[in-house]
C-alpha cells in the first residue's frame, strides 16, 4: 500500500516538471529568449524554409514555354485526376502504409524486447550487445543497400546456402525480383538497419526510471513480467510516443534504401515505389523522362500534408492522453 | 536484494534473444569484410568460409586505393560531420530550452514553425540551397555541407530536446534564479549537463543522416578535396560494379572507420546515457 | 575547449574551402559525366594527349555515378555551377537541356563536319538546323557467347530464331551452363538487351521506328508484340532466381564461365576481355529464315556538349573541335572497345570482337532504339515503362500483348502523331 503511494507520488514528480511552466509575470522584454532562439531560427529559415517554400510554391505554377505561369491548383487536379498520375500516387502511398506498418509492428516492439533485457540489472556482456545491434545503425545506405543485395542475390548464394543449412533450402525465392515479397523484404532491411534507435531510446528511458519507483513497486510484490507492464512500460509510454512520430515521419520522408536497393524504377512493376521514390522521379526526373519540378512539388505538398496530419494527431491527440494516462 | 532472484533460465534465454539478434544485426557487416580479403573464385564458390592462406588475397584493397584518396575522404566526412553536430547541439538546446522554460506570445507557434523541417525532405529545395551557395560562394567547401546538415538537423533536436527540457525539475532552476545567476547560466550549468543523455540521443541521431548522406556531397561538394567518404563510395560502386574484389574493399573502407570510431565513442555514448538516470 | 575546437574547424574549412582557388591561371575546364568507368581512361590517355597540345588549358573529369548523373547535372545547370563541358544523352534529354539554355548552339564548330547526318541526328533540333553536342560514340546490340562452350558441346553459332532456341535447349539439356545471362531485377536489362535488341528484326528497323512516330503503326501491332513475345520464353533459359539478378550479377554470371549465352551491348567488351579466362564471339540477333535481311540496333549514345553558361566557353570549343577530330577518336575507339567512333575518317580497332560487332554495320541495317527519338518527351515515359513492361513479359507476370496495350494506352495519353 505505501509503495503503490511513493510509486504515484515519485511519478507526479516526474512529471510534474513537464506540466509546468515557468510564470510570466509582467516583465521587462526577455532578451535572452531572443538570444536562445535566434542562431536556430536564422540558420533554419534561410537555409531549410526560404528554399523549401520556394519549392512548395511551385506546385500552383506550369511550365508553359519555359517561363512560370500561376494555374492554382491544376496540378493537384492532374495528380488526383489524371490516371497517369494518381494510379501511381495511391500505389505509392498505399507502399509507404505498408513500409510504415511493418516497422510499427516488427522494429518498435523488437526494440523495447531489447531495450527491456539489456537494462535488467546484472546482465553480463550488456555491453557488448548494445554496441553490436545498434552497428546497423551506423552504416549509410549505400552499403546497407548494397550488402542485403549481394547476400540476397541467387548468384552469389549466401542466402541459399544459409537456408540449406537449416534445411529450409526450398523456401529460398530471389525475394527482391518478386512483385508480391519485393516490399515486405525492403522494410525488413529497413527495420534491421534501424531497430538501434528504437532500442537506444527505450533504452535510455528504462534506465532513467529512478530506483525508489522499482523498489517501491518490489515492495509491493510487482516482480518481472508484471513489473514491466505495469509499472516500467506506463513511464516510457511517452517515448514510444516518441518513437512512433520519429517512425512515421521517417518512414513517410524514406527514399534512400529503397532507391540503392531497387533503383528510381522501384521495380519490379513499381512494387517498391514509396512517395519518396514517386517524387525523385517527378521531380528530378530518370533516364529519358525529364523531371517536372511543378508536379514534384504538387507530390512533395502532398507528403508534407500527410507527415502533417500524422504530426497533429500525435501532437494533439496521442500526446495529450499520454500525460493523462500517467496520472 | 530482490534482484538476485532473477531466475538462471530467465538469465539464459535473455542471452540466447540478445544473442541470436546479435548474429542477425552483425552478419551482413561480417560477411562482406570477411570476403574483402579473399580472392575472386573463392568469393563467389565459398561465401561462407572465413579466407585461408590459398584464397587471401588484397586485390580488392589495392584496386581500390589506387584510385582515391580515401583517408582524405574520411577526414572530409569527419570536419562535417563534428562541426554540423556541434552547432546542431548547441543551437537546438537553445532554442529547445526557450521553447520549453518560457511562456511568451507565440510559443507554440514558434515550436510548431520549427517542426516543419522534419516533414519536408531537405532534398527538395536542393536548387535554392544551390543558387544561394554560389551567390555566397560557398560551392565545394566543407562549409556549405556544414550549413546544411545544421539546418536539416535542428527541427528533430528542437523537437526531441524540448521534450526532454520539460523534465527538468522547476525547483532547480527557481534555486537557481533566487540565487542571482542569469538565464544563460542557468541554461549552461544547469540544465545542459542535465540533459546529457537526451543530448546524446539526438547526436547520434543527427550523426547518421550526416554521415551517410550522399545527395548535398554530390550536389554542393563534388570536388576531390571536398569528397566526402560515403560519396567516395558510392563513385566507386559505380566504377567497379563488376568487380566484387573492389566492391566488397570499397565497402569495408567506408564500414571500418566507421565502426572503429563507433566502438571508441559507444562507451561514451552509453555513459552520457546512463549518467543521467542515476542524477 | 569547445571553443578551440571551433576556430580550428573553422580555419580548416576556409582552408580546404580556398584551396581550390590556388591554380588560378591556367583556364581549367570540369567536364561533366556518368561514365565513371572511364575514369582512368581520361586521366592517363584523352587529357594528357589533349593538355600536350594546348598548353593553358587543364581539363578535370569528374564523373558521378549513372544514376544520380541526371538529376545532379539538372540541379548544378539551374544553380549555375556545372562543369564547362556537359556529356550529353541522345536525344530528347539533351534537347530539353538546350531548349532551356543551358546547352550553347555548337551547329558551326570546327570539326562537326567530320559526321554524317545521322550522327548529328541525336543532338540536334527537330528541324535539323542548330546542333548542340558533339557526337562521340555508338554501341550495337547483339550476342556475346562461351565460344569454348559453344564448341564443347557443338553448338554452331546460331543465325536463325529457331537456332537460336535449338541451341538454347541444348545447352540446358547439357546442364553444364546456364543458356543465358540475363535478369530482370534492374529492368533497363530486358528492355534494352532485351527488346531492343531483338526488336529491330521484327519491326525492320528504321522503317518501323519512323512508322511508329508517324503513328502508322502501334506498339500493339504484331511486329511490335511479337518481340515480346519472344522474350517470354526466355524465360526458361534464365538461370535460378533471374527475377533477383542484377546486371553485375548477369555479367559475372557470364564472366565466371557458368553461363554461355549473354545478351549483349558492345560496351561490355572492355570489362569482358579483362575478366574472362575463355575465348569469345558474338552473333547479331538471329533472323526468322536465312536469307532474311537483319537489322541490329546501332545506337548513337553518347556526345559532349558545350554549358552556355561557361566562362571559359573559348577554351571548351577548342576542346570540343579536339573531340570531333580523328586523333581522338583513334584513341577513344580504341581505349573503350565497344564504343564505336561516330566520325567519318575509319577508326582502326584491335579488338577482335569489336571488330566483329562493327562488320555487321556491313551486312545488316542499322537502327537506333525505338523509344528514344521524340516518343519520351511525354508522362508517361516510353523508354521508362518499357523498362518495367519488358521485365514483366519475361517474369511471366504480364502477357506480351498486355504489355504492348499498356505502353500504346500510355503513349496515346499525351503522343500525337505528326502534332
Amino acid at each position: 500500500m505505501r509503495g503503490s503511494i511513493a510509486v504515484e507520488s515519485i511519478a507526479k514528480n516526474l512529471i510534474g516538471g513537464t506540466e509546468r511552466m515557468a510564470a510570466a509575470p509582467k516583465r521587462p522584454f526577455r532578451w535572452h529568449i531572443v538570444v536562445f532562439l535566434a542562431p536556430a531560427v536564422l540558420v533554419y529559415t534561410a537555409i531549410m524554409i526560404l528554399p523549401l517554400a520556394g519549392t512548395l510554391q511551385l506546385s500552383l505554377f506550369r511550365n508553359i514555354d519555359q517561363s512560370q505561369v500561376f494555374v492554382g491548383l491544376e496540378n493537384f487536379r492532374r495528380l488526383f485526376g489524371d490516371p497517369n498520375w494518381s494510379v501511381n500516387f495511391w500505389n505509392a502511398l498505399r507502399n509507404n502504409v505498408w513500409f510504415f506498418i511493418i516497422h510499427m509492428v516488427v522494429q518498435n516492439p523488437i526494440g523495447v524486447l531489447l531495450a527491456a533485457l539489456l537494462s535488467s540489472p546484472r546482465l553480463r556482456f550488456s555491453a557488448f550487445y548494445r554496441t553490436a545491434i545498434f552497428v546497423p545503425t551506423i552504416l549509410s545506405f549505400v552499403i546497407v543497400g548494397f550488402a542485403w543485395k549481394l547476400i540476397l542475390s541467387p548468384l552469389w548464394g549466401v542466402a541459399p546456402n544459409l537456408m540449406d543449412l537449416v534445411g529450409l533450402k526450398s523456401l529460398f525465392t530471389p525475394w527482391l525480383g518478386k512483385e508480391q515479397y519485393a516490399l515486405t523484404t525492403l522494410s525488413l532491411i529497413s527495420v534491421w538497419q534501424f531497430v538501434g534507435i528504437p532500442m537506444m531510446l527505450i533504452y535510455a528511458a528504462l534506465l532513467s526510471i529512478p530506483e525508489e519507483v522499482i523498489e517501491a513497486a518490489e515492495c509491493d510484490g510487482i516482480t518481472g513480467m508484471s513489473q514491466f507492464w505495469k509499472i516500467k512500460l506506463p513511464l516510457i509510454l511517452p517515448s514510444i510516443g516518441i518513437i512512433s512520430i520519429l517512425t512515421f515521419v521517417g518512414n513517410f520522408n524514406a527514399f534512400d534504401l529503397i532507391y540503392t536497393a531497387q533503383g528510381a524504377l522501384a521495380g519490379p512493376n513499381y512494387s517498391t515505389d514509396i512517395l519518396g521514390t514517386f517524387l525523385y522521379r517527378a521531380f528530378f526526373g530518370f533516364q529519358l523522362q525529364v523531371g517536372d519540378p511543378n508536379m514534384g512539388a504538387a507530390i512533395a505538398t502532398m507528403m508534407f500534408l500527410i507527415i502533417l496530419g500524422g504530426v497533429c494527431v500525435y501532437l494533439f491527440l496521442v500526446q495529450t492522453r499520454l500525460r493523462r494516462y500517467q496520472f | 536484494m530482490s534482484t538476485a532472484t532473477h531466475s538462471l533460465p530467465r538469465t539464459i534465454g535473455a542471452h540466447a534473444v540478445l544473442l541470436t539478434y546479435t548474429v542477425i544485426a552483425l552478419f551482413p557487416v561480417i560477411i562482406v569484410i570477411v570476403n574483402s580479403f579473399k580472392s575472386r573464385a573463392a568469393i563467389f564458390g565459398a561465401p561462407l568460409a572465413p579466407p585461408t592462406p590459398k584464397t587471401f588475397d588484397l586485390i580488392g584493397y589495392t584496386t581500390v586505393i589506387g584510385q582515391g584518396d580515401f583517408i582524405h575522404y574520411f577526414q572530409n566526412s569527419l570536419v562535417v560531420t563534428v562541426a554540423s553536430l556541434f552547432f546542431v547541439l548547441l543551437f537546438g538546446a537553445m532554442a529547445a530550452f526557450a521553447l520549453s522554460e518560457y511562456r511568451f506570445r507565440g510559443n507554440s507557434l514558434m515550436g510548431l514553425y520549427l517542426a516543419l523541417g522534419i516533414m519536408i525532405p531537405i532534398r527538395l529545395g536542393t536548387v535554392a540551397i544551390l543558387q544561394l551557395m554560389v551567390a555566397s560562394g560557398l560551392v565545394n567547401t566543407l562549409t556549405a555541407l556544414i550549413l546544411v546538415y545544421t539546418a536539416q538537423g535542428l527541427p528533430l533536436a528542437v523537437f526531441i530536446l524540448s521534450e526532454f527540457m520539460k523534465q527538468v525539475s522547476d525547483d532547480l532552476k527557481n534555486a537557481g534564479r533566487i540565487d542571482g545567476l542569469s538565464e544563460y547560466t542557468i541554461f549552461f550549468r544547469l540544465v545542459l549537463p542535465l540533459v546529457r543523455p537526451s543530448m546524446a540521443t539526438v547526436a547520434v541521431f543527427t550523426m547518421i543522416p550526416i554521415w551517410n548522406d550522399l545527395w548535398f556531397p554530390l550536389i554542393l561538394a563534388p570536388s576531390e578535396e571536398t569528397k566526402t567518404v560515403t560519396l567516395g563510395a558510392q563513385l566507386f560502386l559505380g566504377q567497379f560494379v563488376t568487380n566484387w574484389n573492389a566492391i566488397l574493399a570499397a565497402l569495408s573502407l567506408a564500414i571500418m572507420p566507421v565502426l572503429i570510431l563507433y566502438v571508441i565513442f559507444s562507451r561514451q555514448l552509453i555513459r552520457g546515457i546512463t549518467s543521467g538516470a542515476v542524477k | 575547449m569547445t571553443t578551440k575546437l571551433l576556430t580550428a574547424l573553422l580555419l580548416g574549412t576556409s582552408i580546404l574551402g580556398s584551396a581550390g582557388m590556388a591554380y588560378a591561371q591556367d583556364v581549367t575546364l570540369n567536364i561533366e559525366s556518368w561514365r565513371g568507368d572511364d575514369l582512368a581512361i581520361w586521366k592517363d590517355k584523352l587529357i594528357p594527349a589533349f593538355e600536350a597540345k594546348n598548353p593553358g588549358i587543364k581539363v578535370v573529369f569528374a564523373p558521378s555515378a549513372p544514376t544520380e548523373y541526371d538529376a545532379a547535372l539538372g540541379a548544378k545547370l539551374a544553380a549555375g555551377s556545372a562543369g564547362d563541358l556537359i556529356t550529353c544523352r541522345p536525344f530528347d534529354k539533351s534537347l530539353e537541356l538546350f531548349k532551356k539554355g543551358n546547352l550553347a548552339d555548337i551547329s558551326t564548330l570546327p570539326g562537326m563536319e567530320n559526321f554524317s547526318d545521322v550522327a548529328k541526328a541525336a543532338w540536334q533540333t527537330d528541324d535539323g538546323k542548330s546542333s548542340f553536342c558533339v557526337p562521340m560514340a555508338s554501341v550495337i546490340h547483339g550476342f556475346i557467347y562461351n565460344k569454348d562452350a559453344f564448341d564443347k558441346l557443338g553448338i554452331k553459332v546460331p543465325e536463325t530464331r529457331d537456332e537460336f532456341f535449338a541451341a538454347l535447349d541444348k545447352i540446358k539439356a547439357d546442364g553444364t551452363y546456364i543458356p543465358m545471362a540475363m535478369g530482370t531485377k534492374d529492368l533497363w536489362e530486358a528492355a534494352t538487351m532485351g527488346y531492343q535488341n531483338i526488336g529491330p528484326n521484327y519491326w525492320k528497323g528504321e522503317e518501323g521506328r519512323a512508322a511508329l512516330i508517324k503513328g502508322e503503326q502501334k506498339l500493339t501491332d504484331p511486329q511490335w508484340v511479337a518481340p515480346y513475345a519472344e522474350l517470354a520464353k526466355w524465360k526458361d533459359y534464365l538461370g535460378d532466381g533471374f527475377e533477383a539478378q542484377t546486371y553485375p550479377d548477369s555479367q559475372n554470371l557470364f564472366t565466371l564461365g557458368r553461363a554461355a549465352i549473354y545478351p549483349a551491348g558492345s560496351w561490355e567488351i572492355g570489362l569482358f576481355n579483362t575478366q574472362a579466362q575463355f575465348k569469345m564471339g558474338a552473333f547479331p540477333p538471329p533472323v526468322e529464315k536465312a536469307g532474311d535481311t537483319c537489322y541490329i540496333s546501332d545506337h548513337t549514345d553518347i556526345g559532349m556538349g558545350l554549358n552556355a553558361a561557361s566562362k571559359n566557353a573559348d577554351a571548351a570549343k577548342t576542346f570540343l573541335t579536339w573531340v570531333a577530330s580523328p586523333d581522338f577518336a583513334t584513341i577513344y575507339a580504341n581505349a573503350l572497345p565497344g564504343f564505336f567512333s561516330l566520325n567519318n575518317t575509319p577508326v582502326k580497332m584491335e579488338d577482335p570482337l569489336a571488330q566483329e560487332f562493327v562488320s555487321w554495320r556491313d551486312k545488316c541495317k542499322s537502327t537506333i532504339r525505338s523509344t528514344y527519338q521524340i516518343l519520351s518527351r511525354g508522362t508517361p515515359n516510353l523508354e521508362n515503362e518499357t523498362w518495367v513492361e519488358s521485365a514483366n513479359v519475361i517474369n511471366g507476370t504480364v502477357t506480351p500483348e498486355a504489355a504492348a496495350k499498356k505502353l500504346q494506352d500510355g503513349l496515346d495519353s499525351w503522343y500525337r502523331a505528326g502534332k
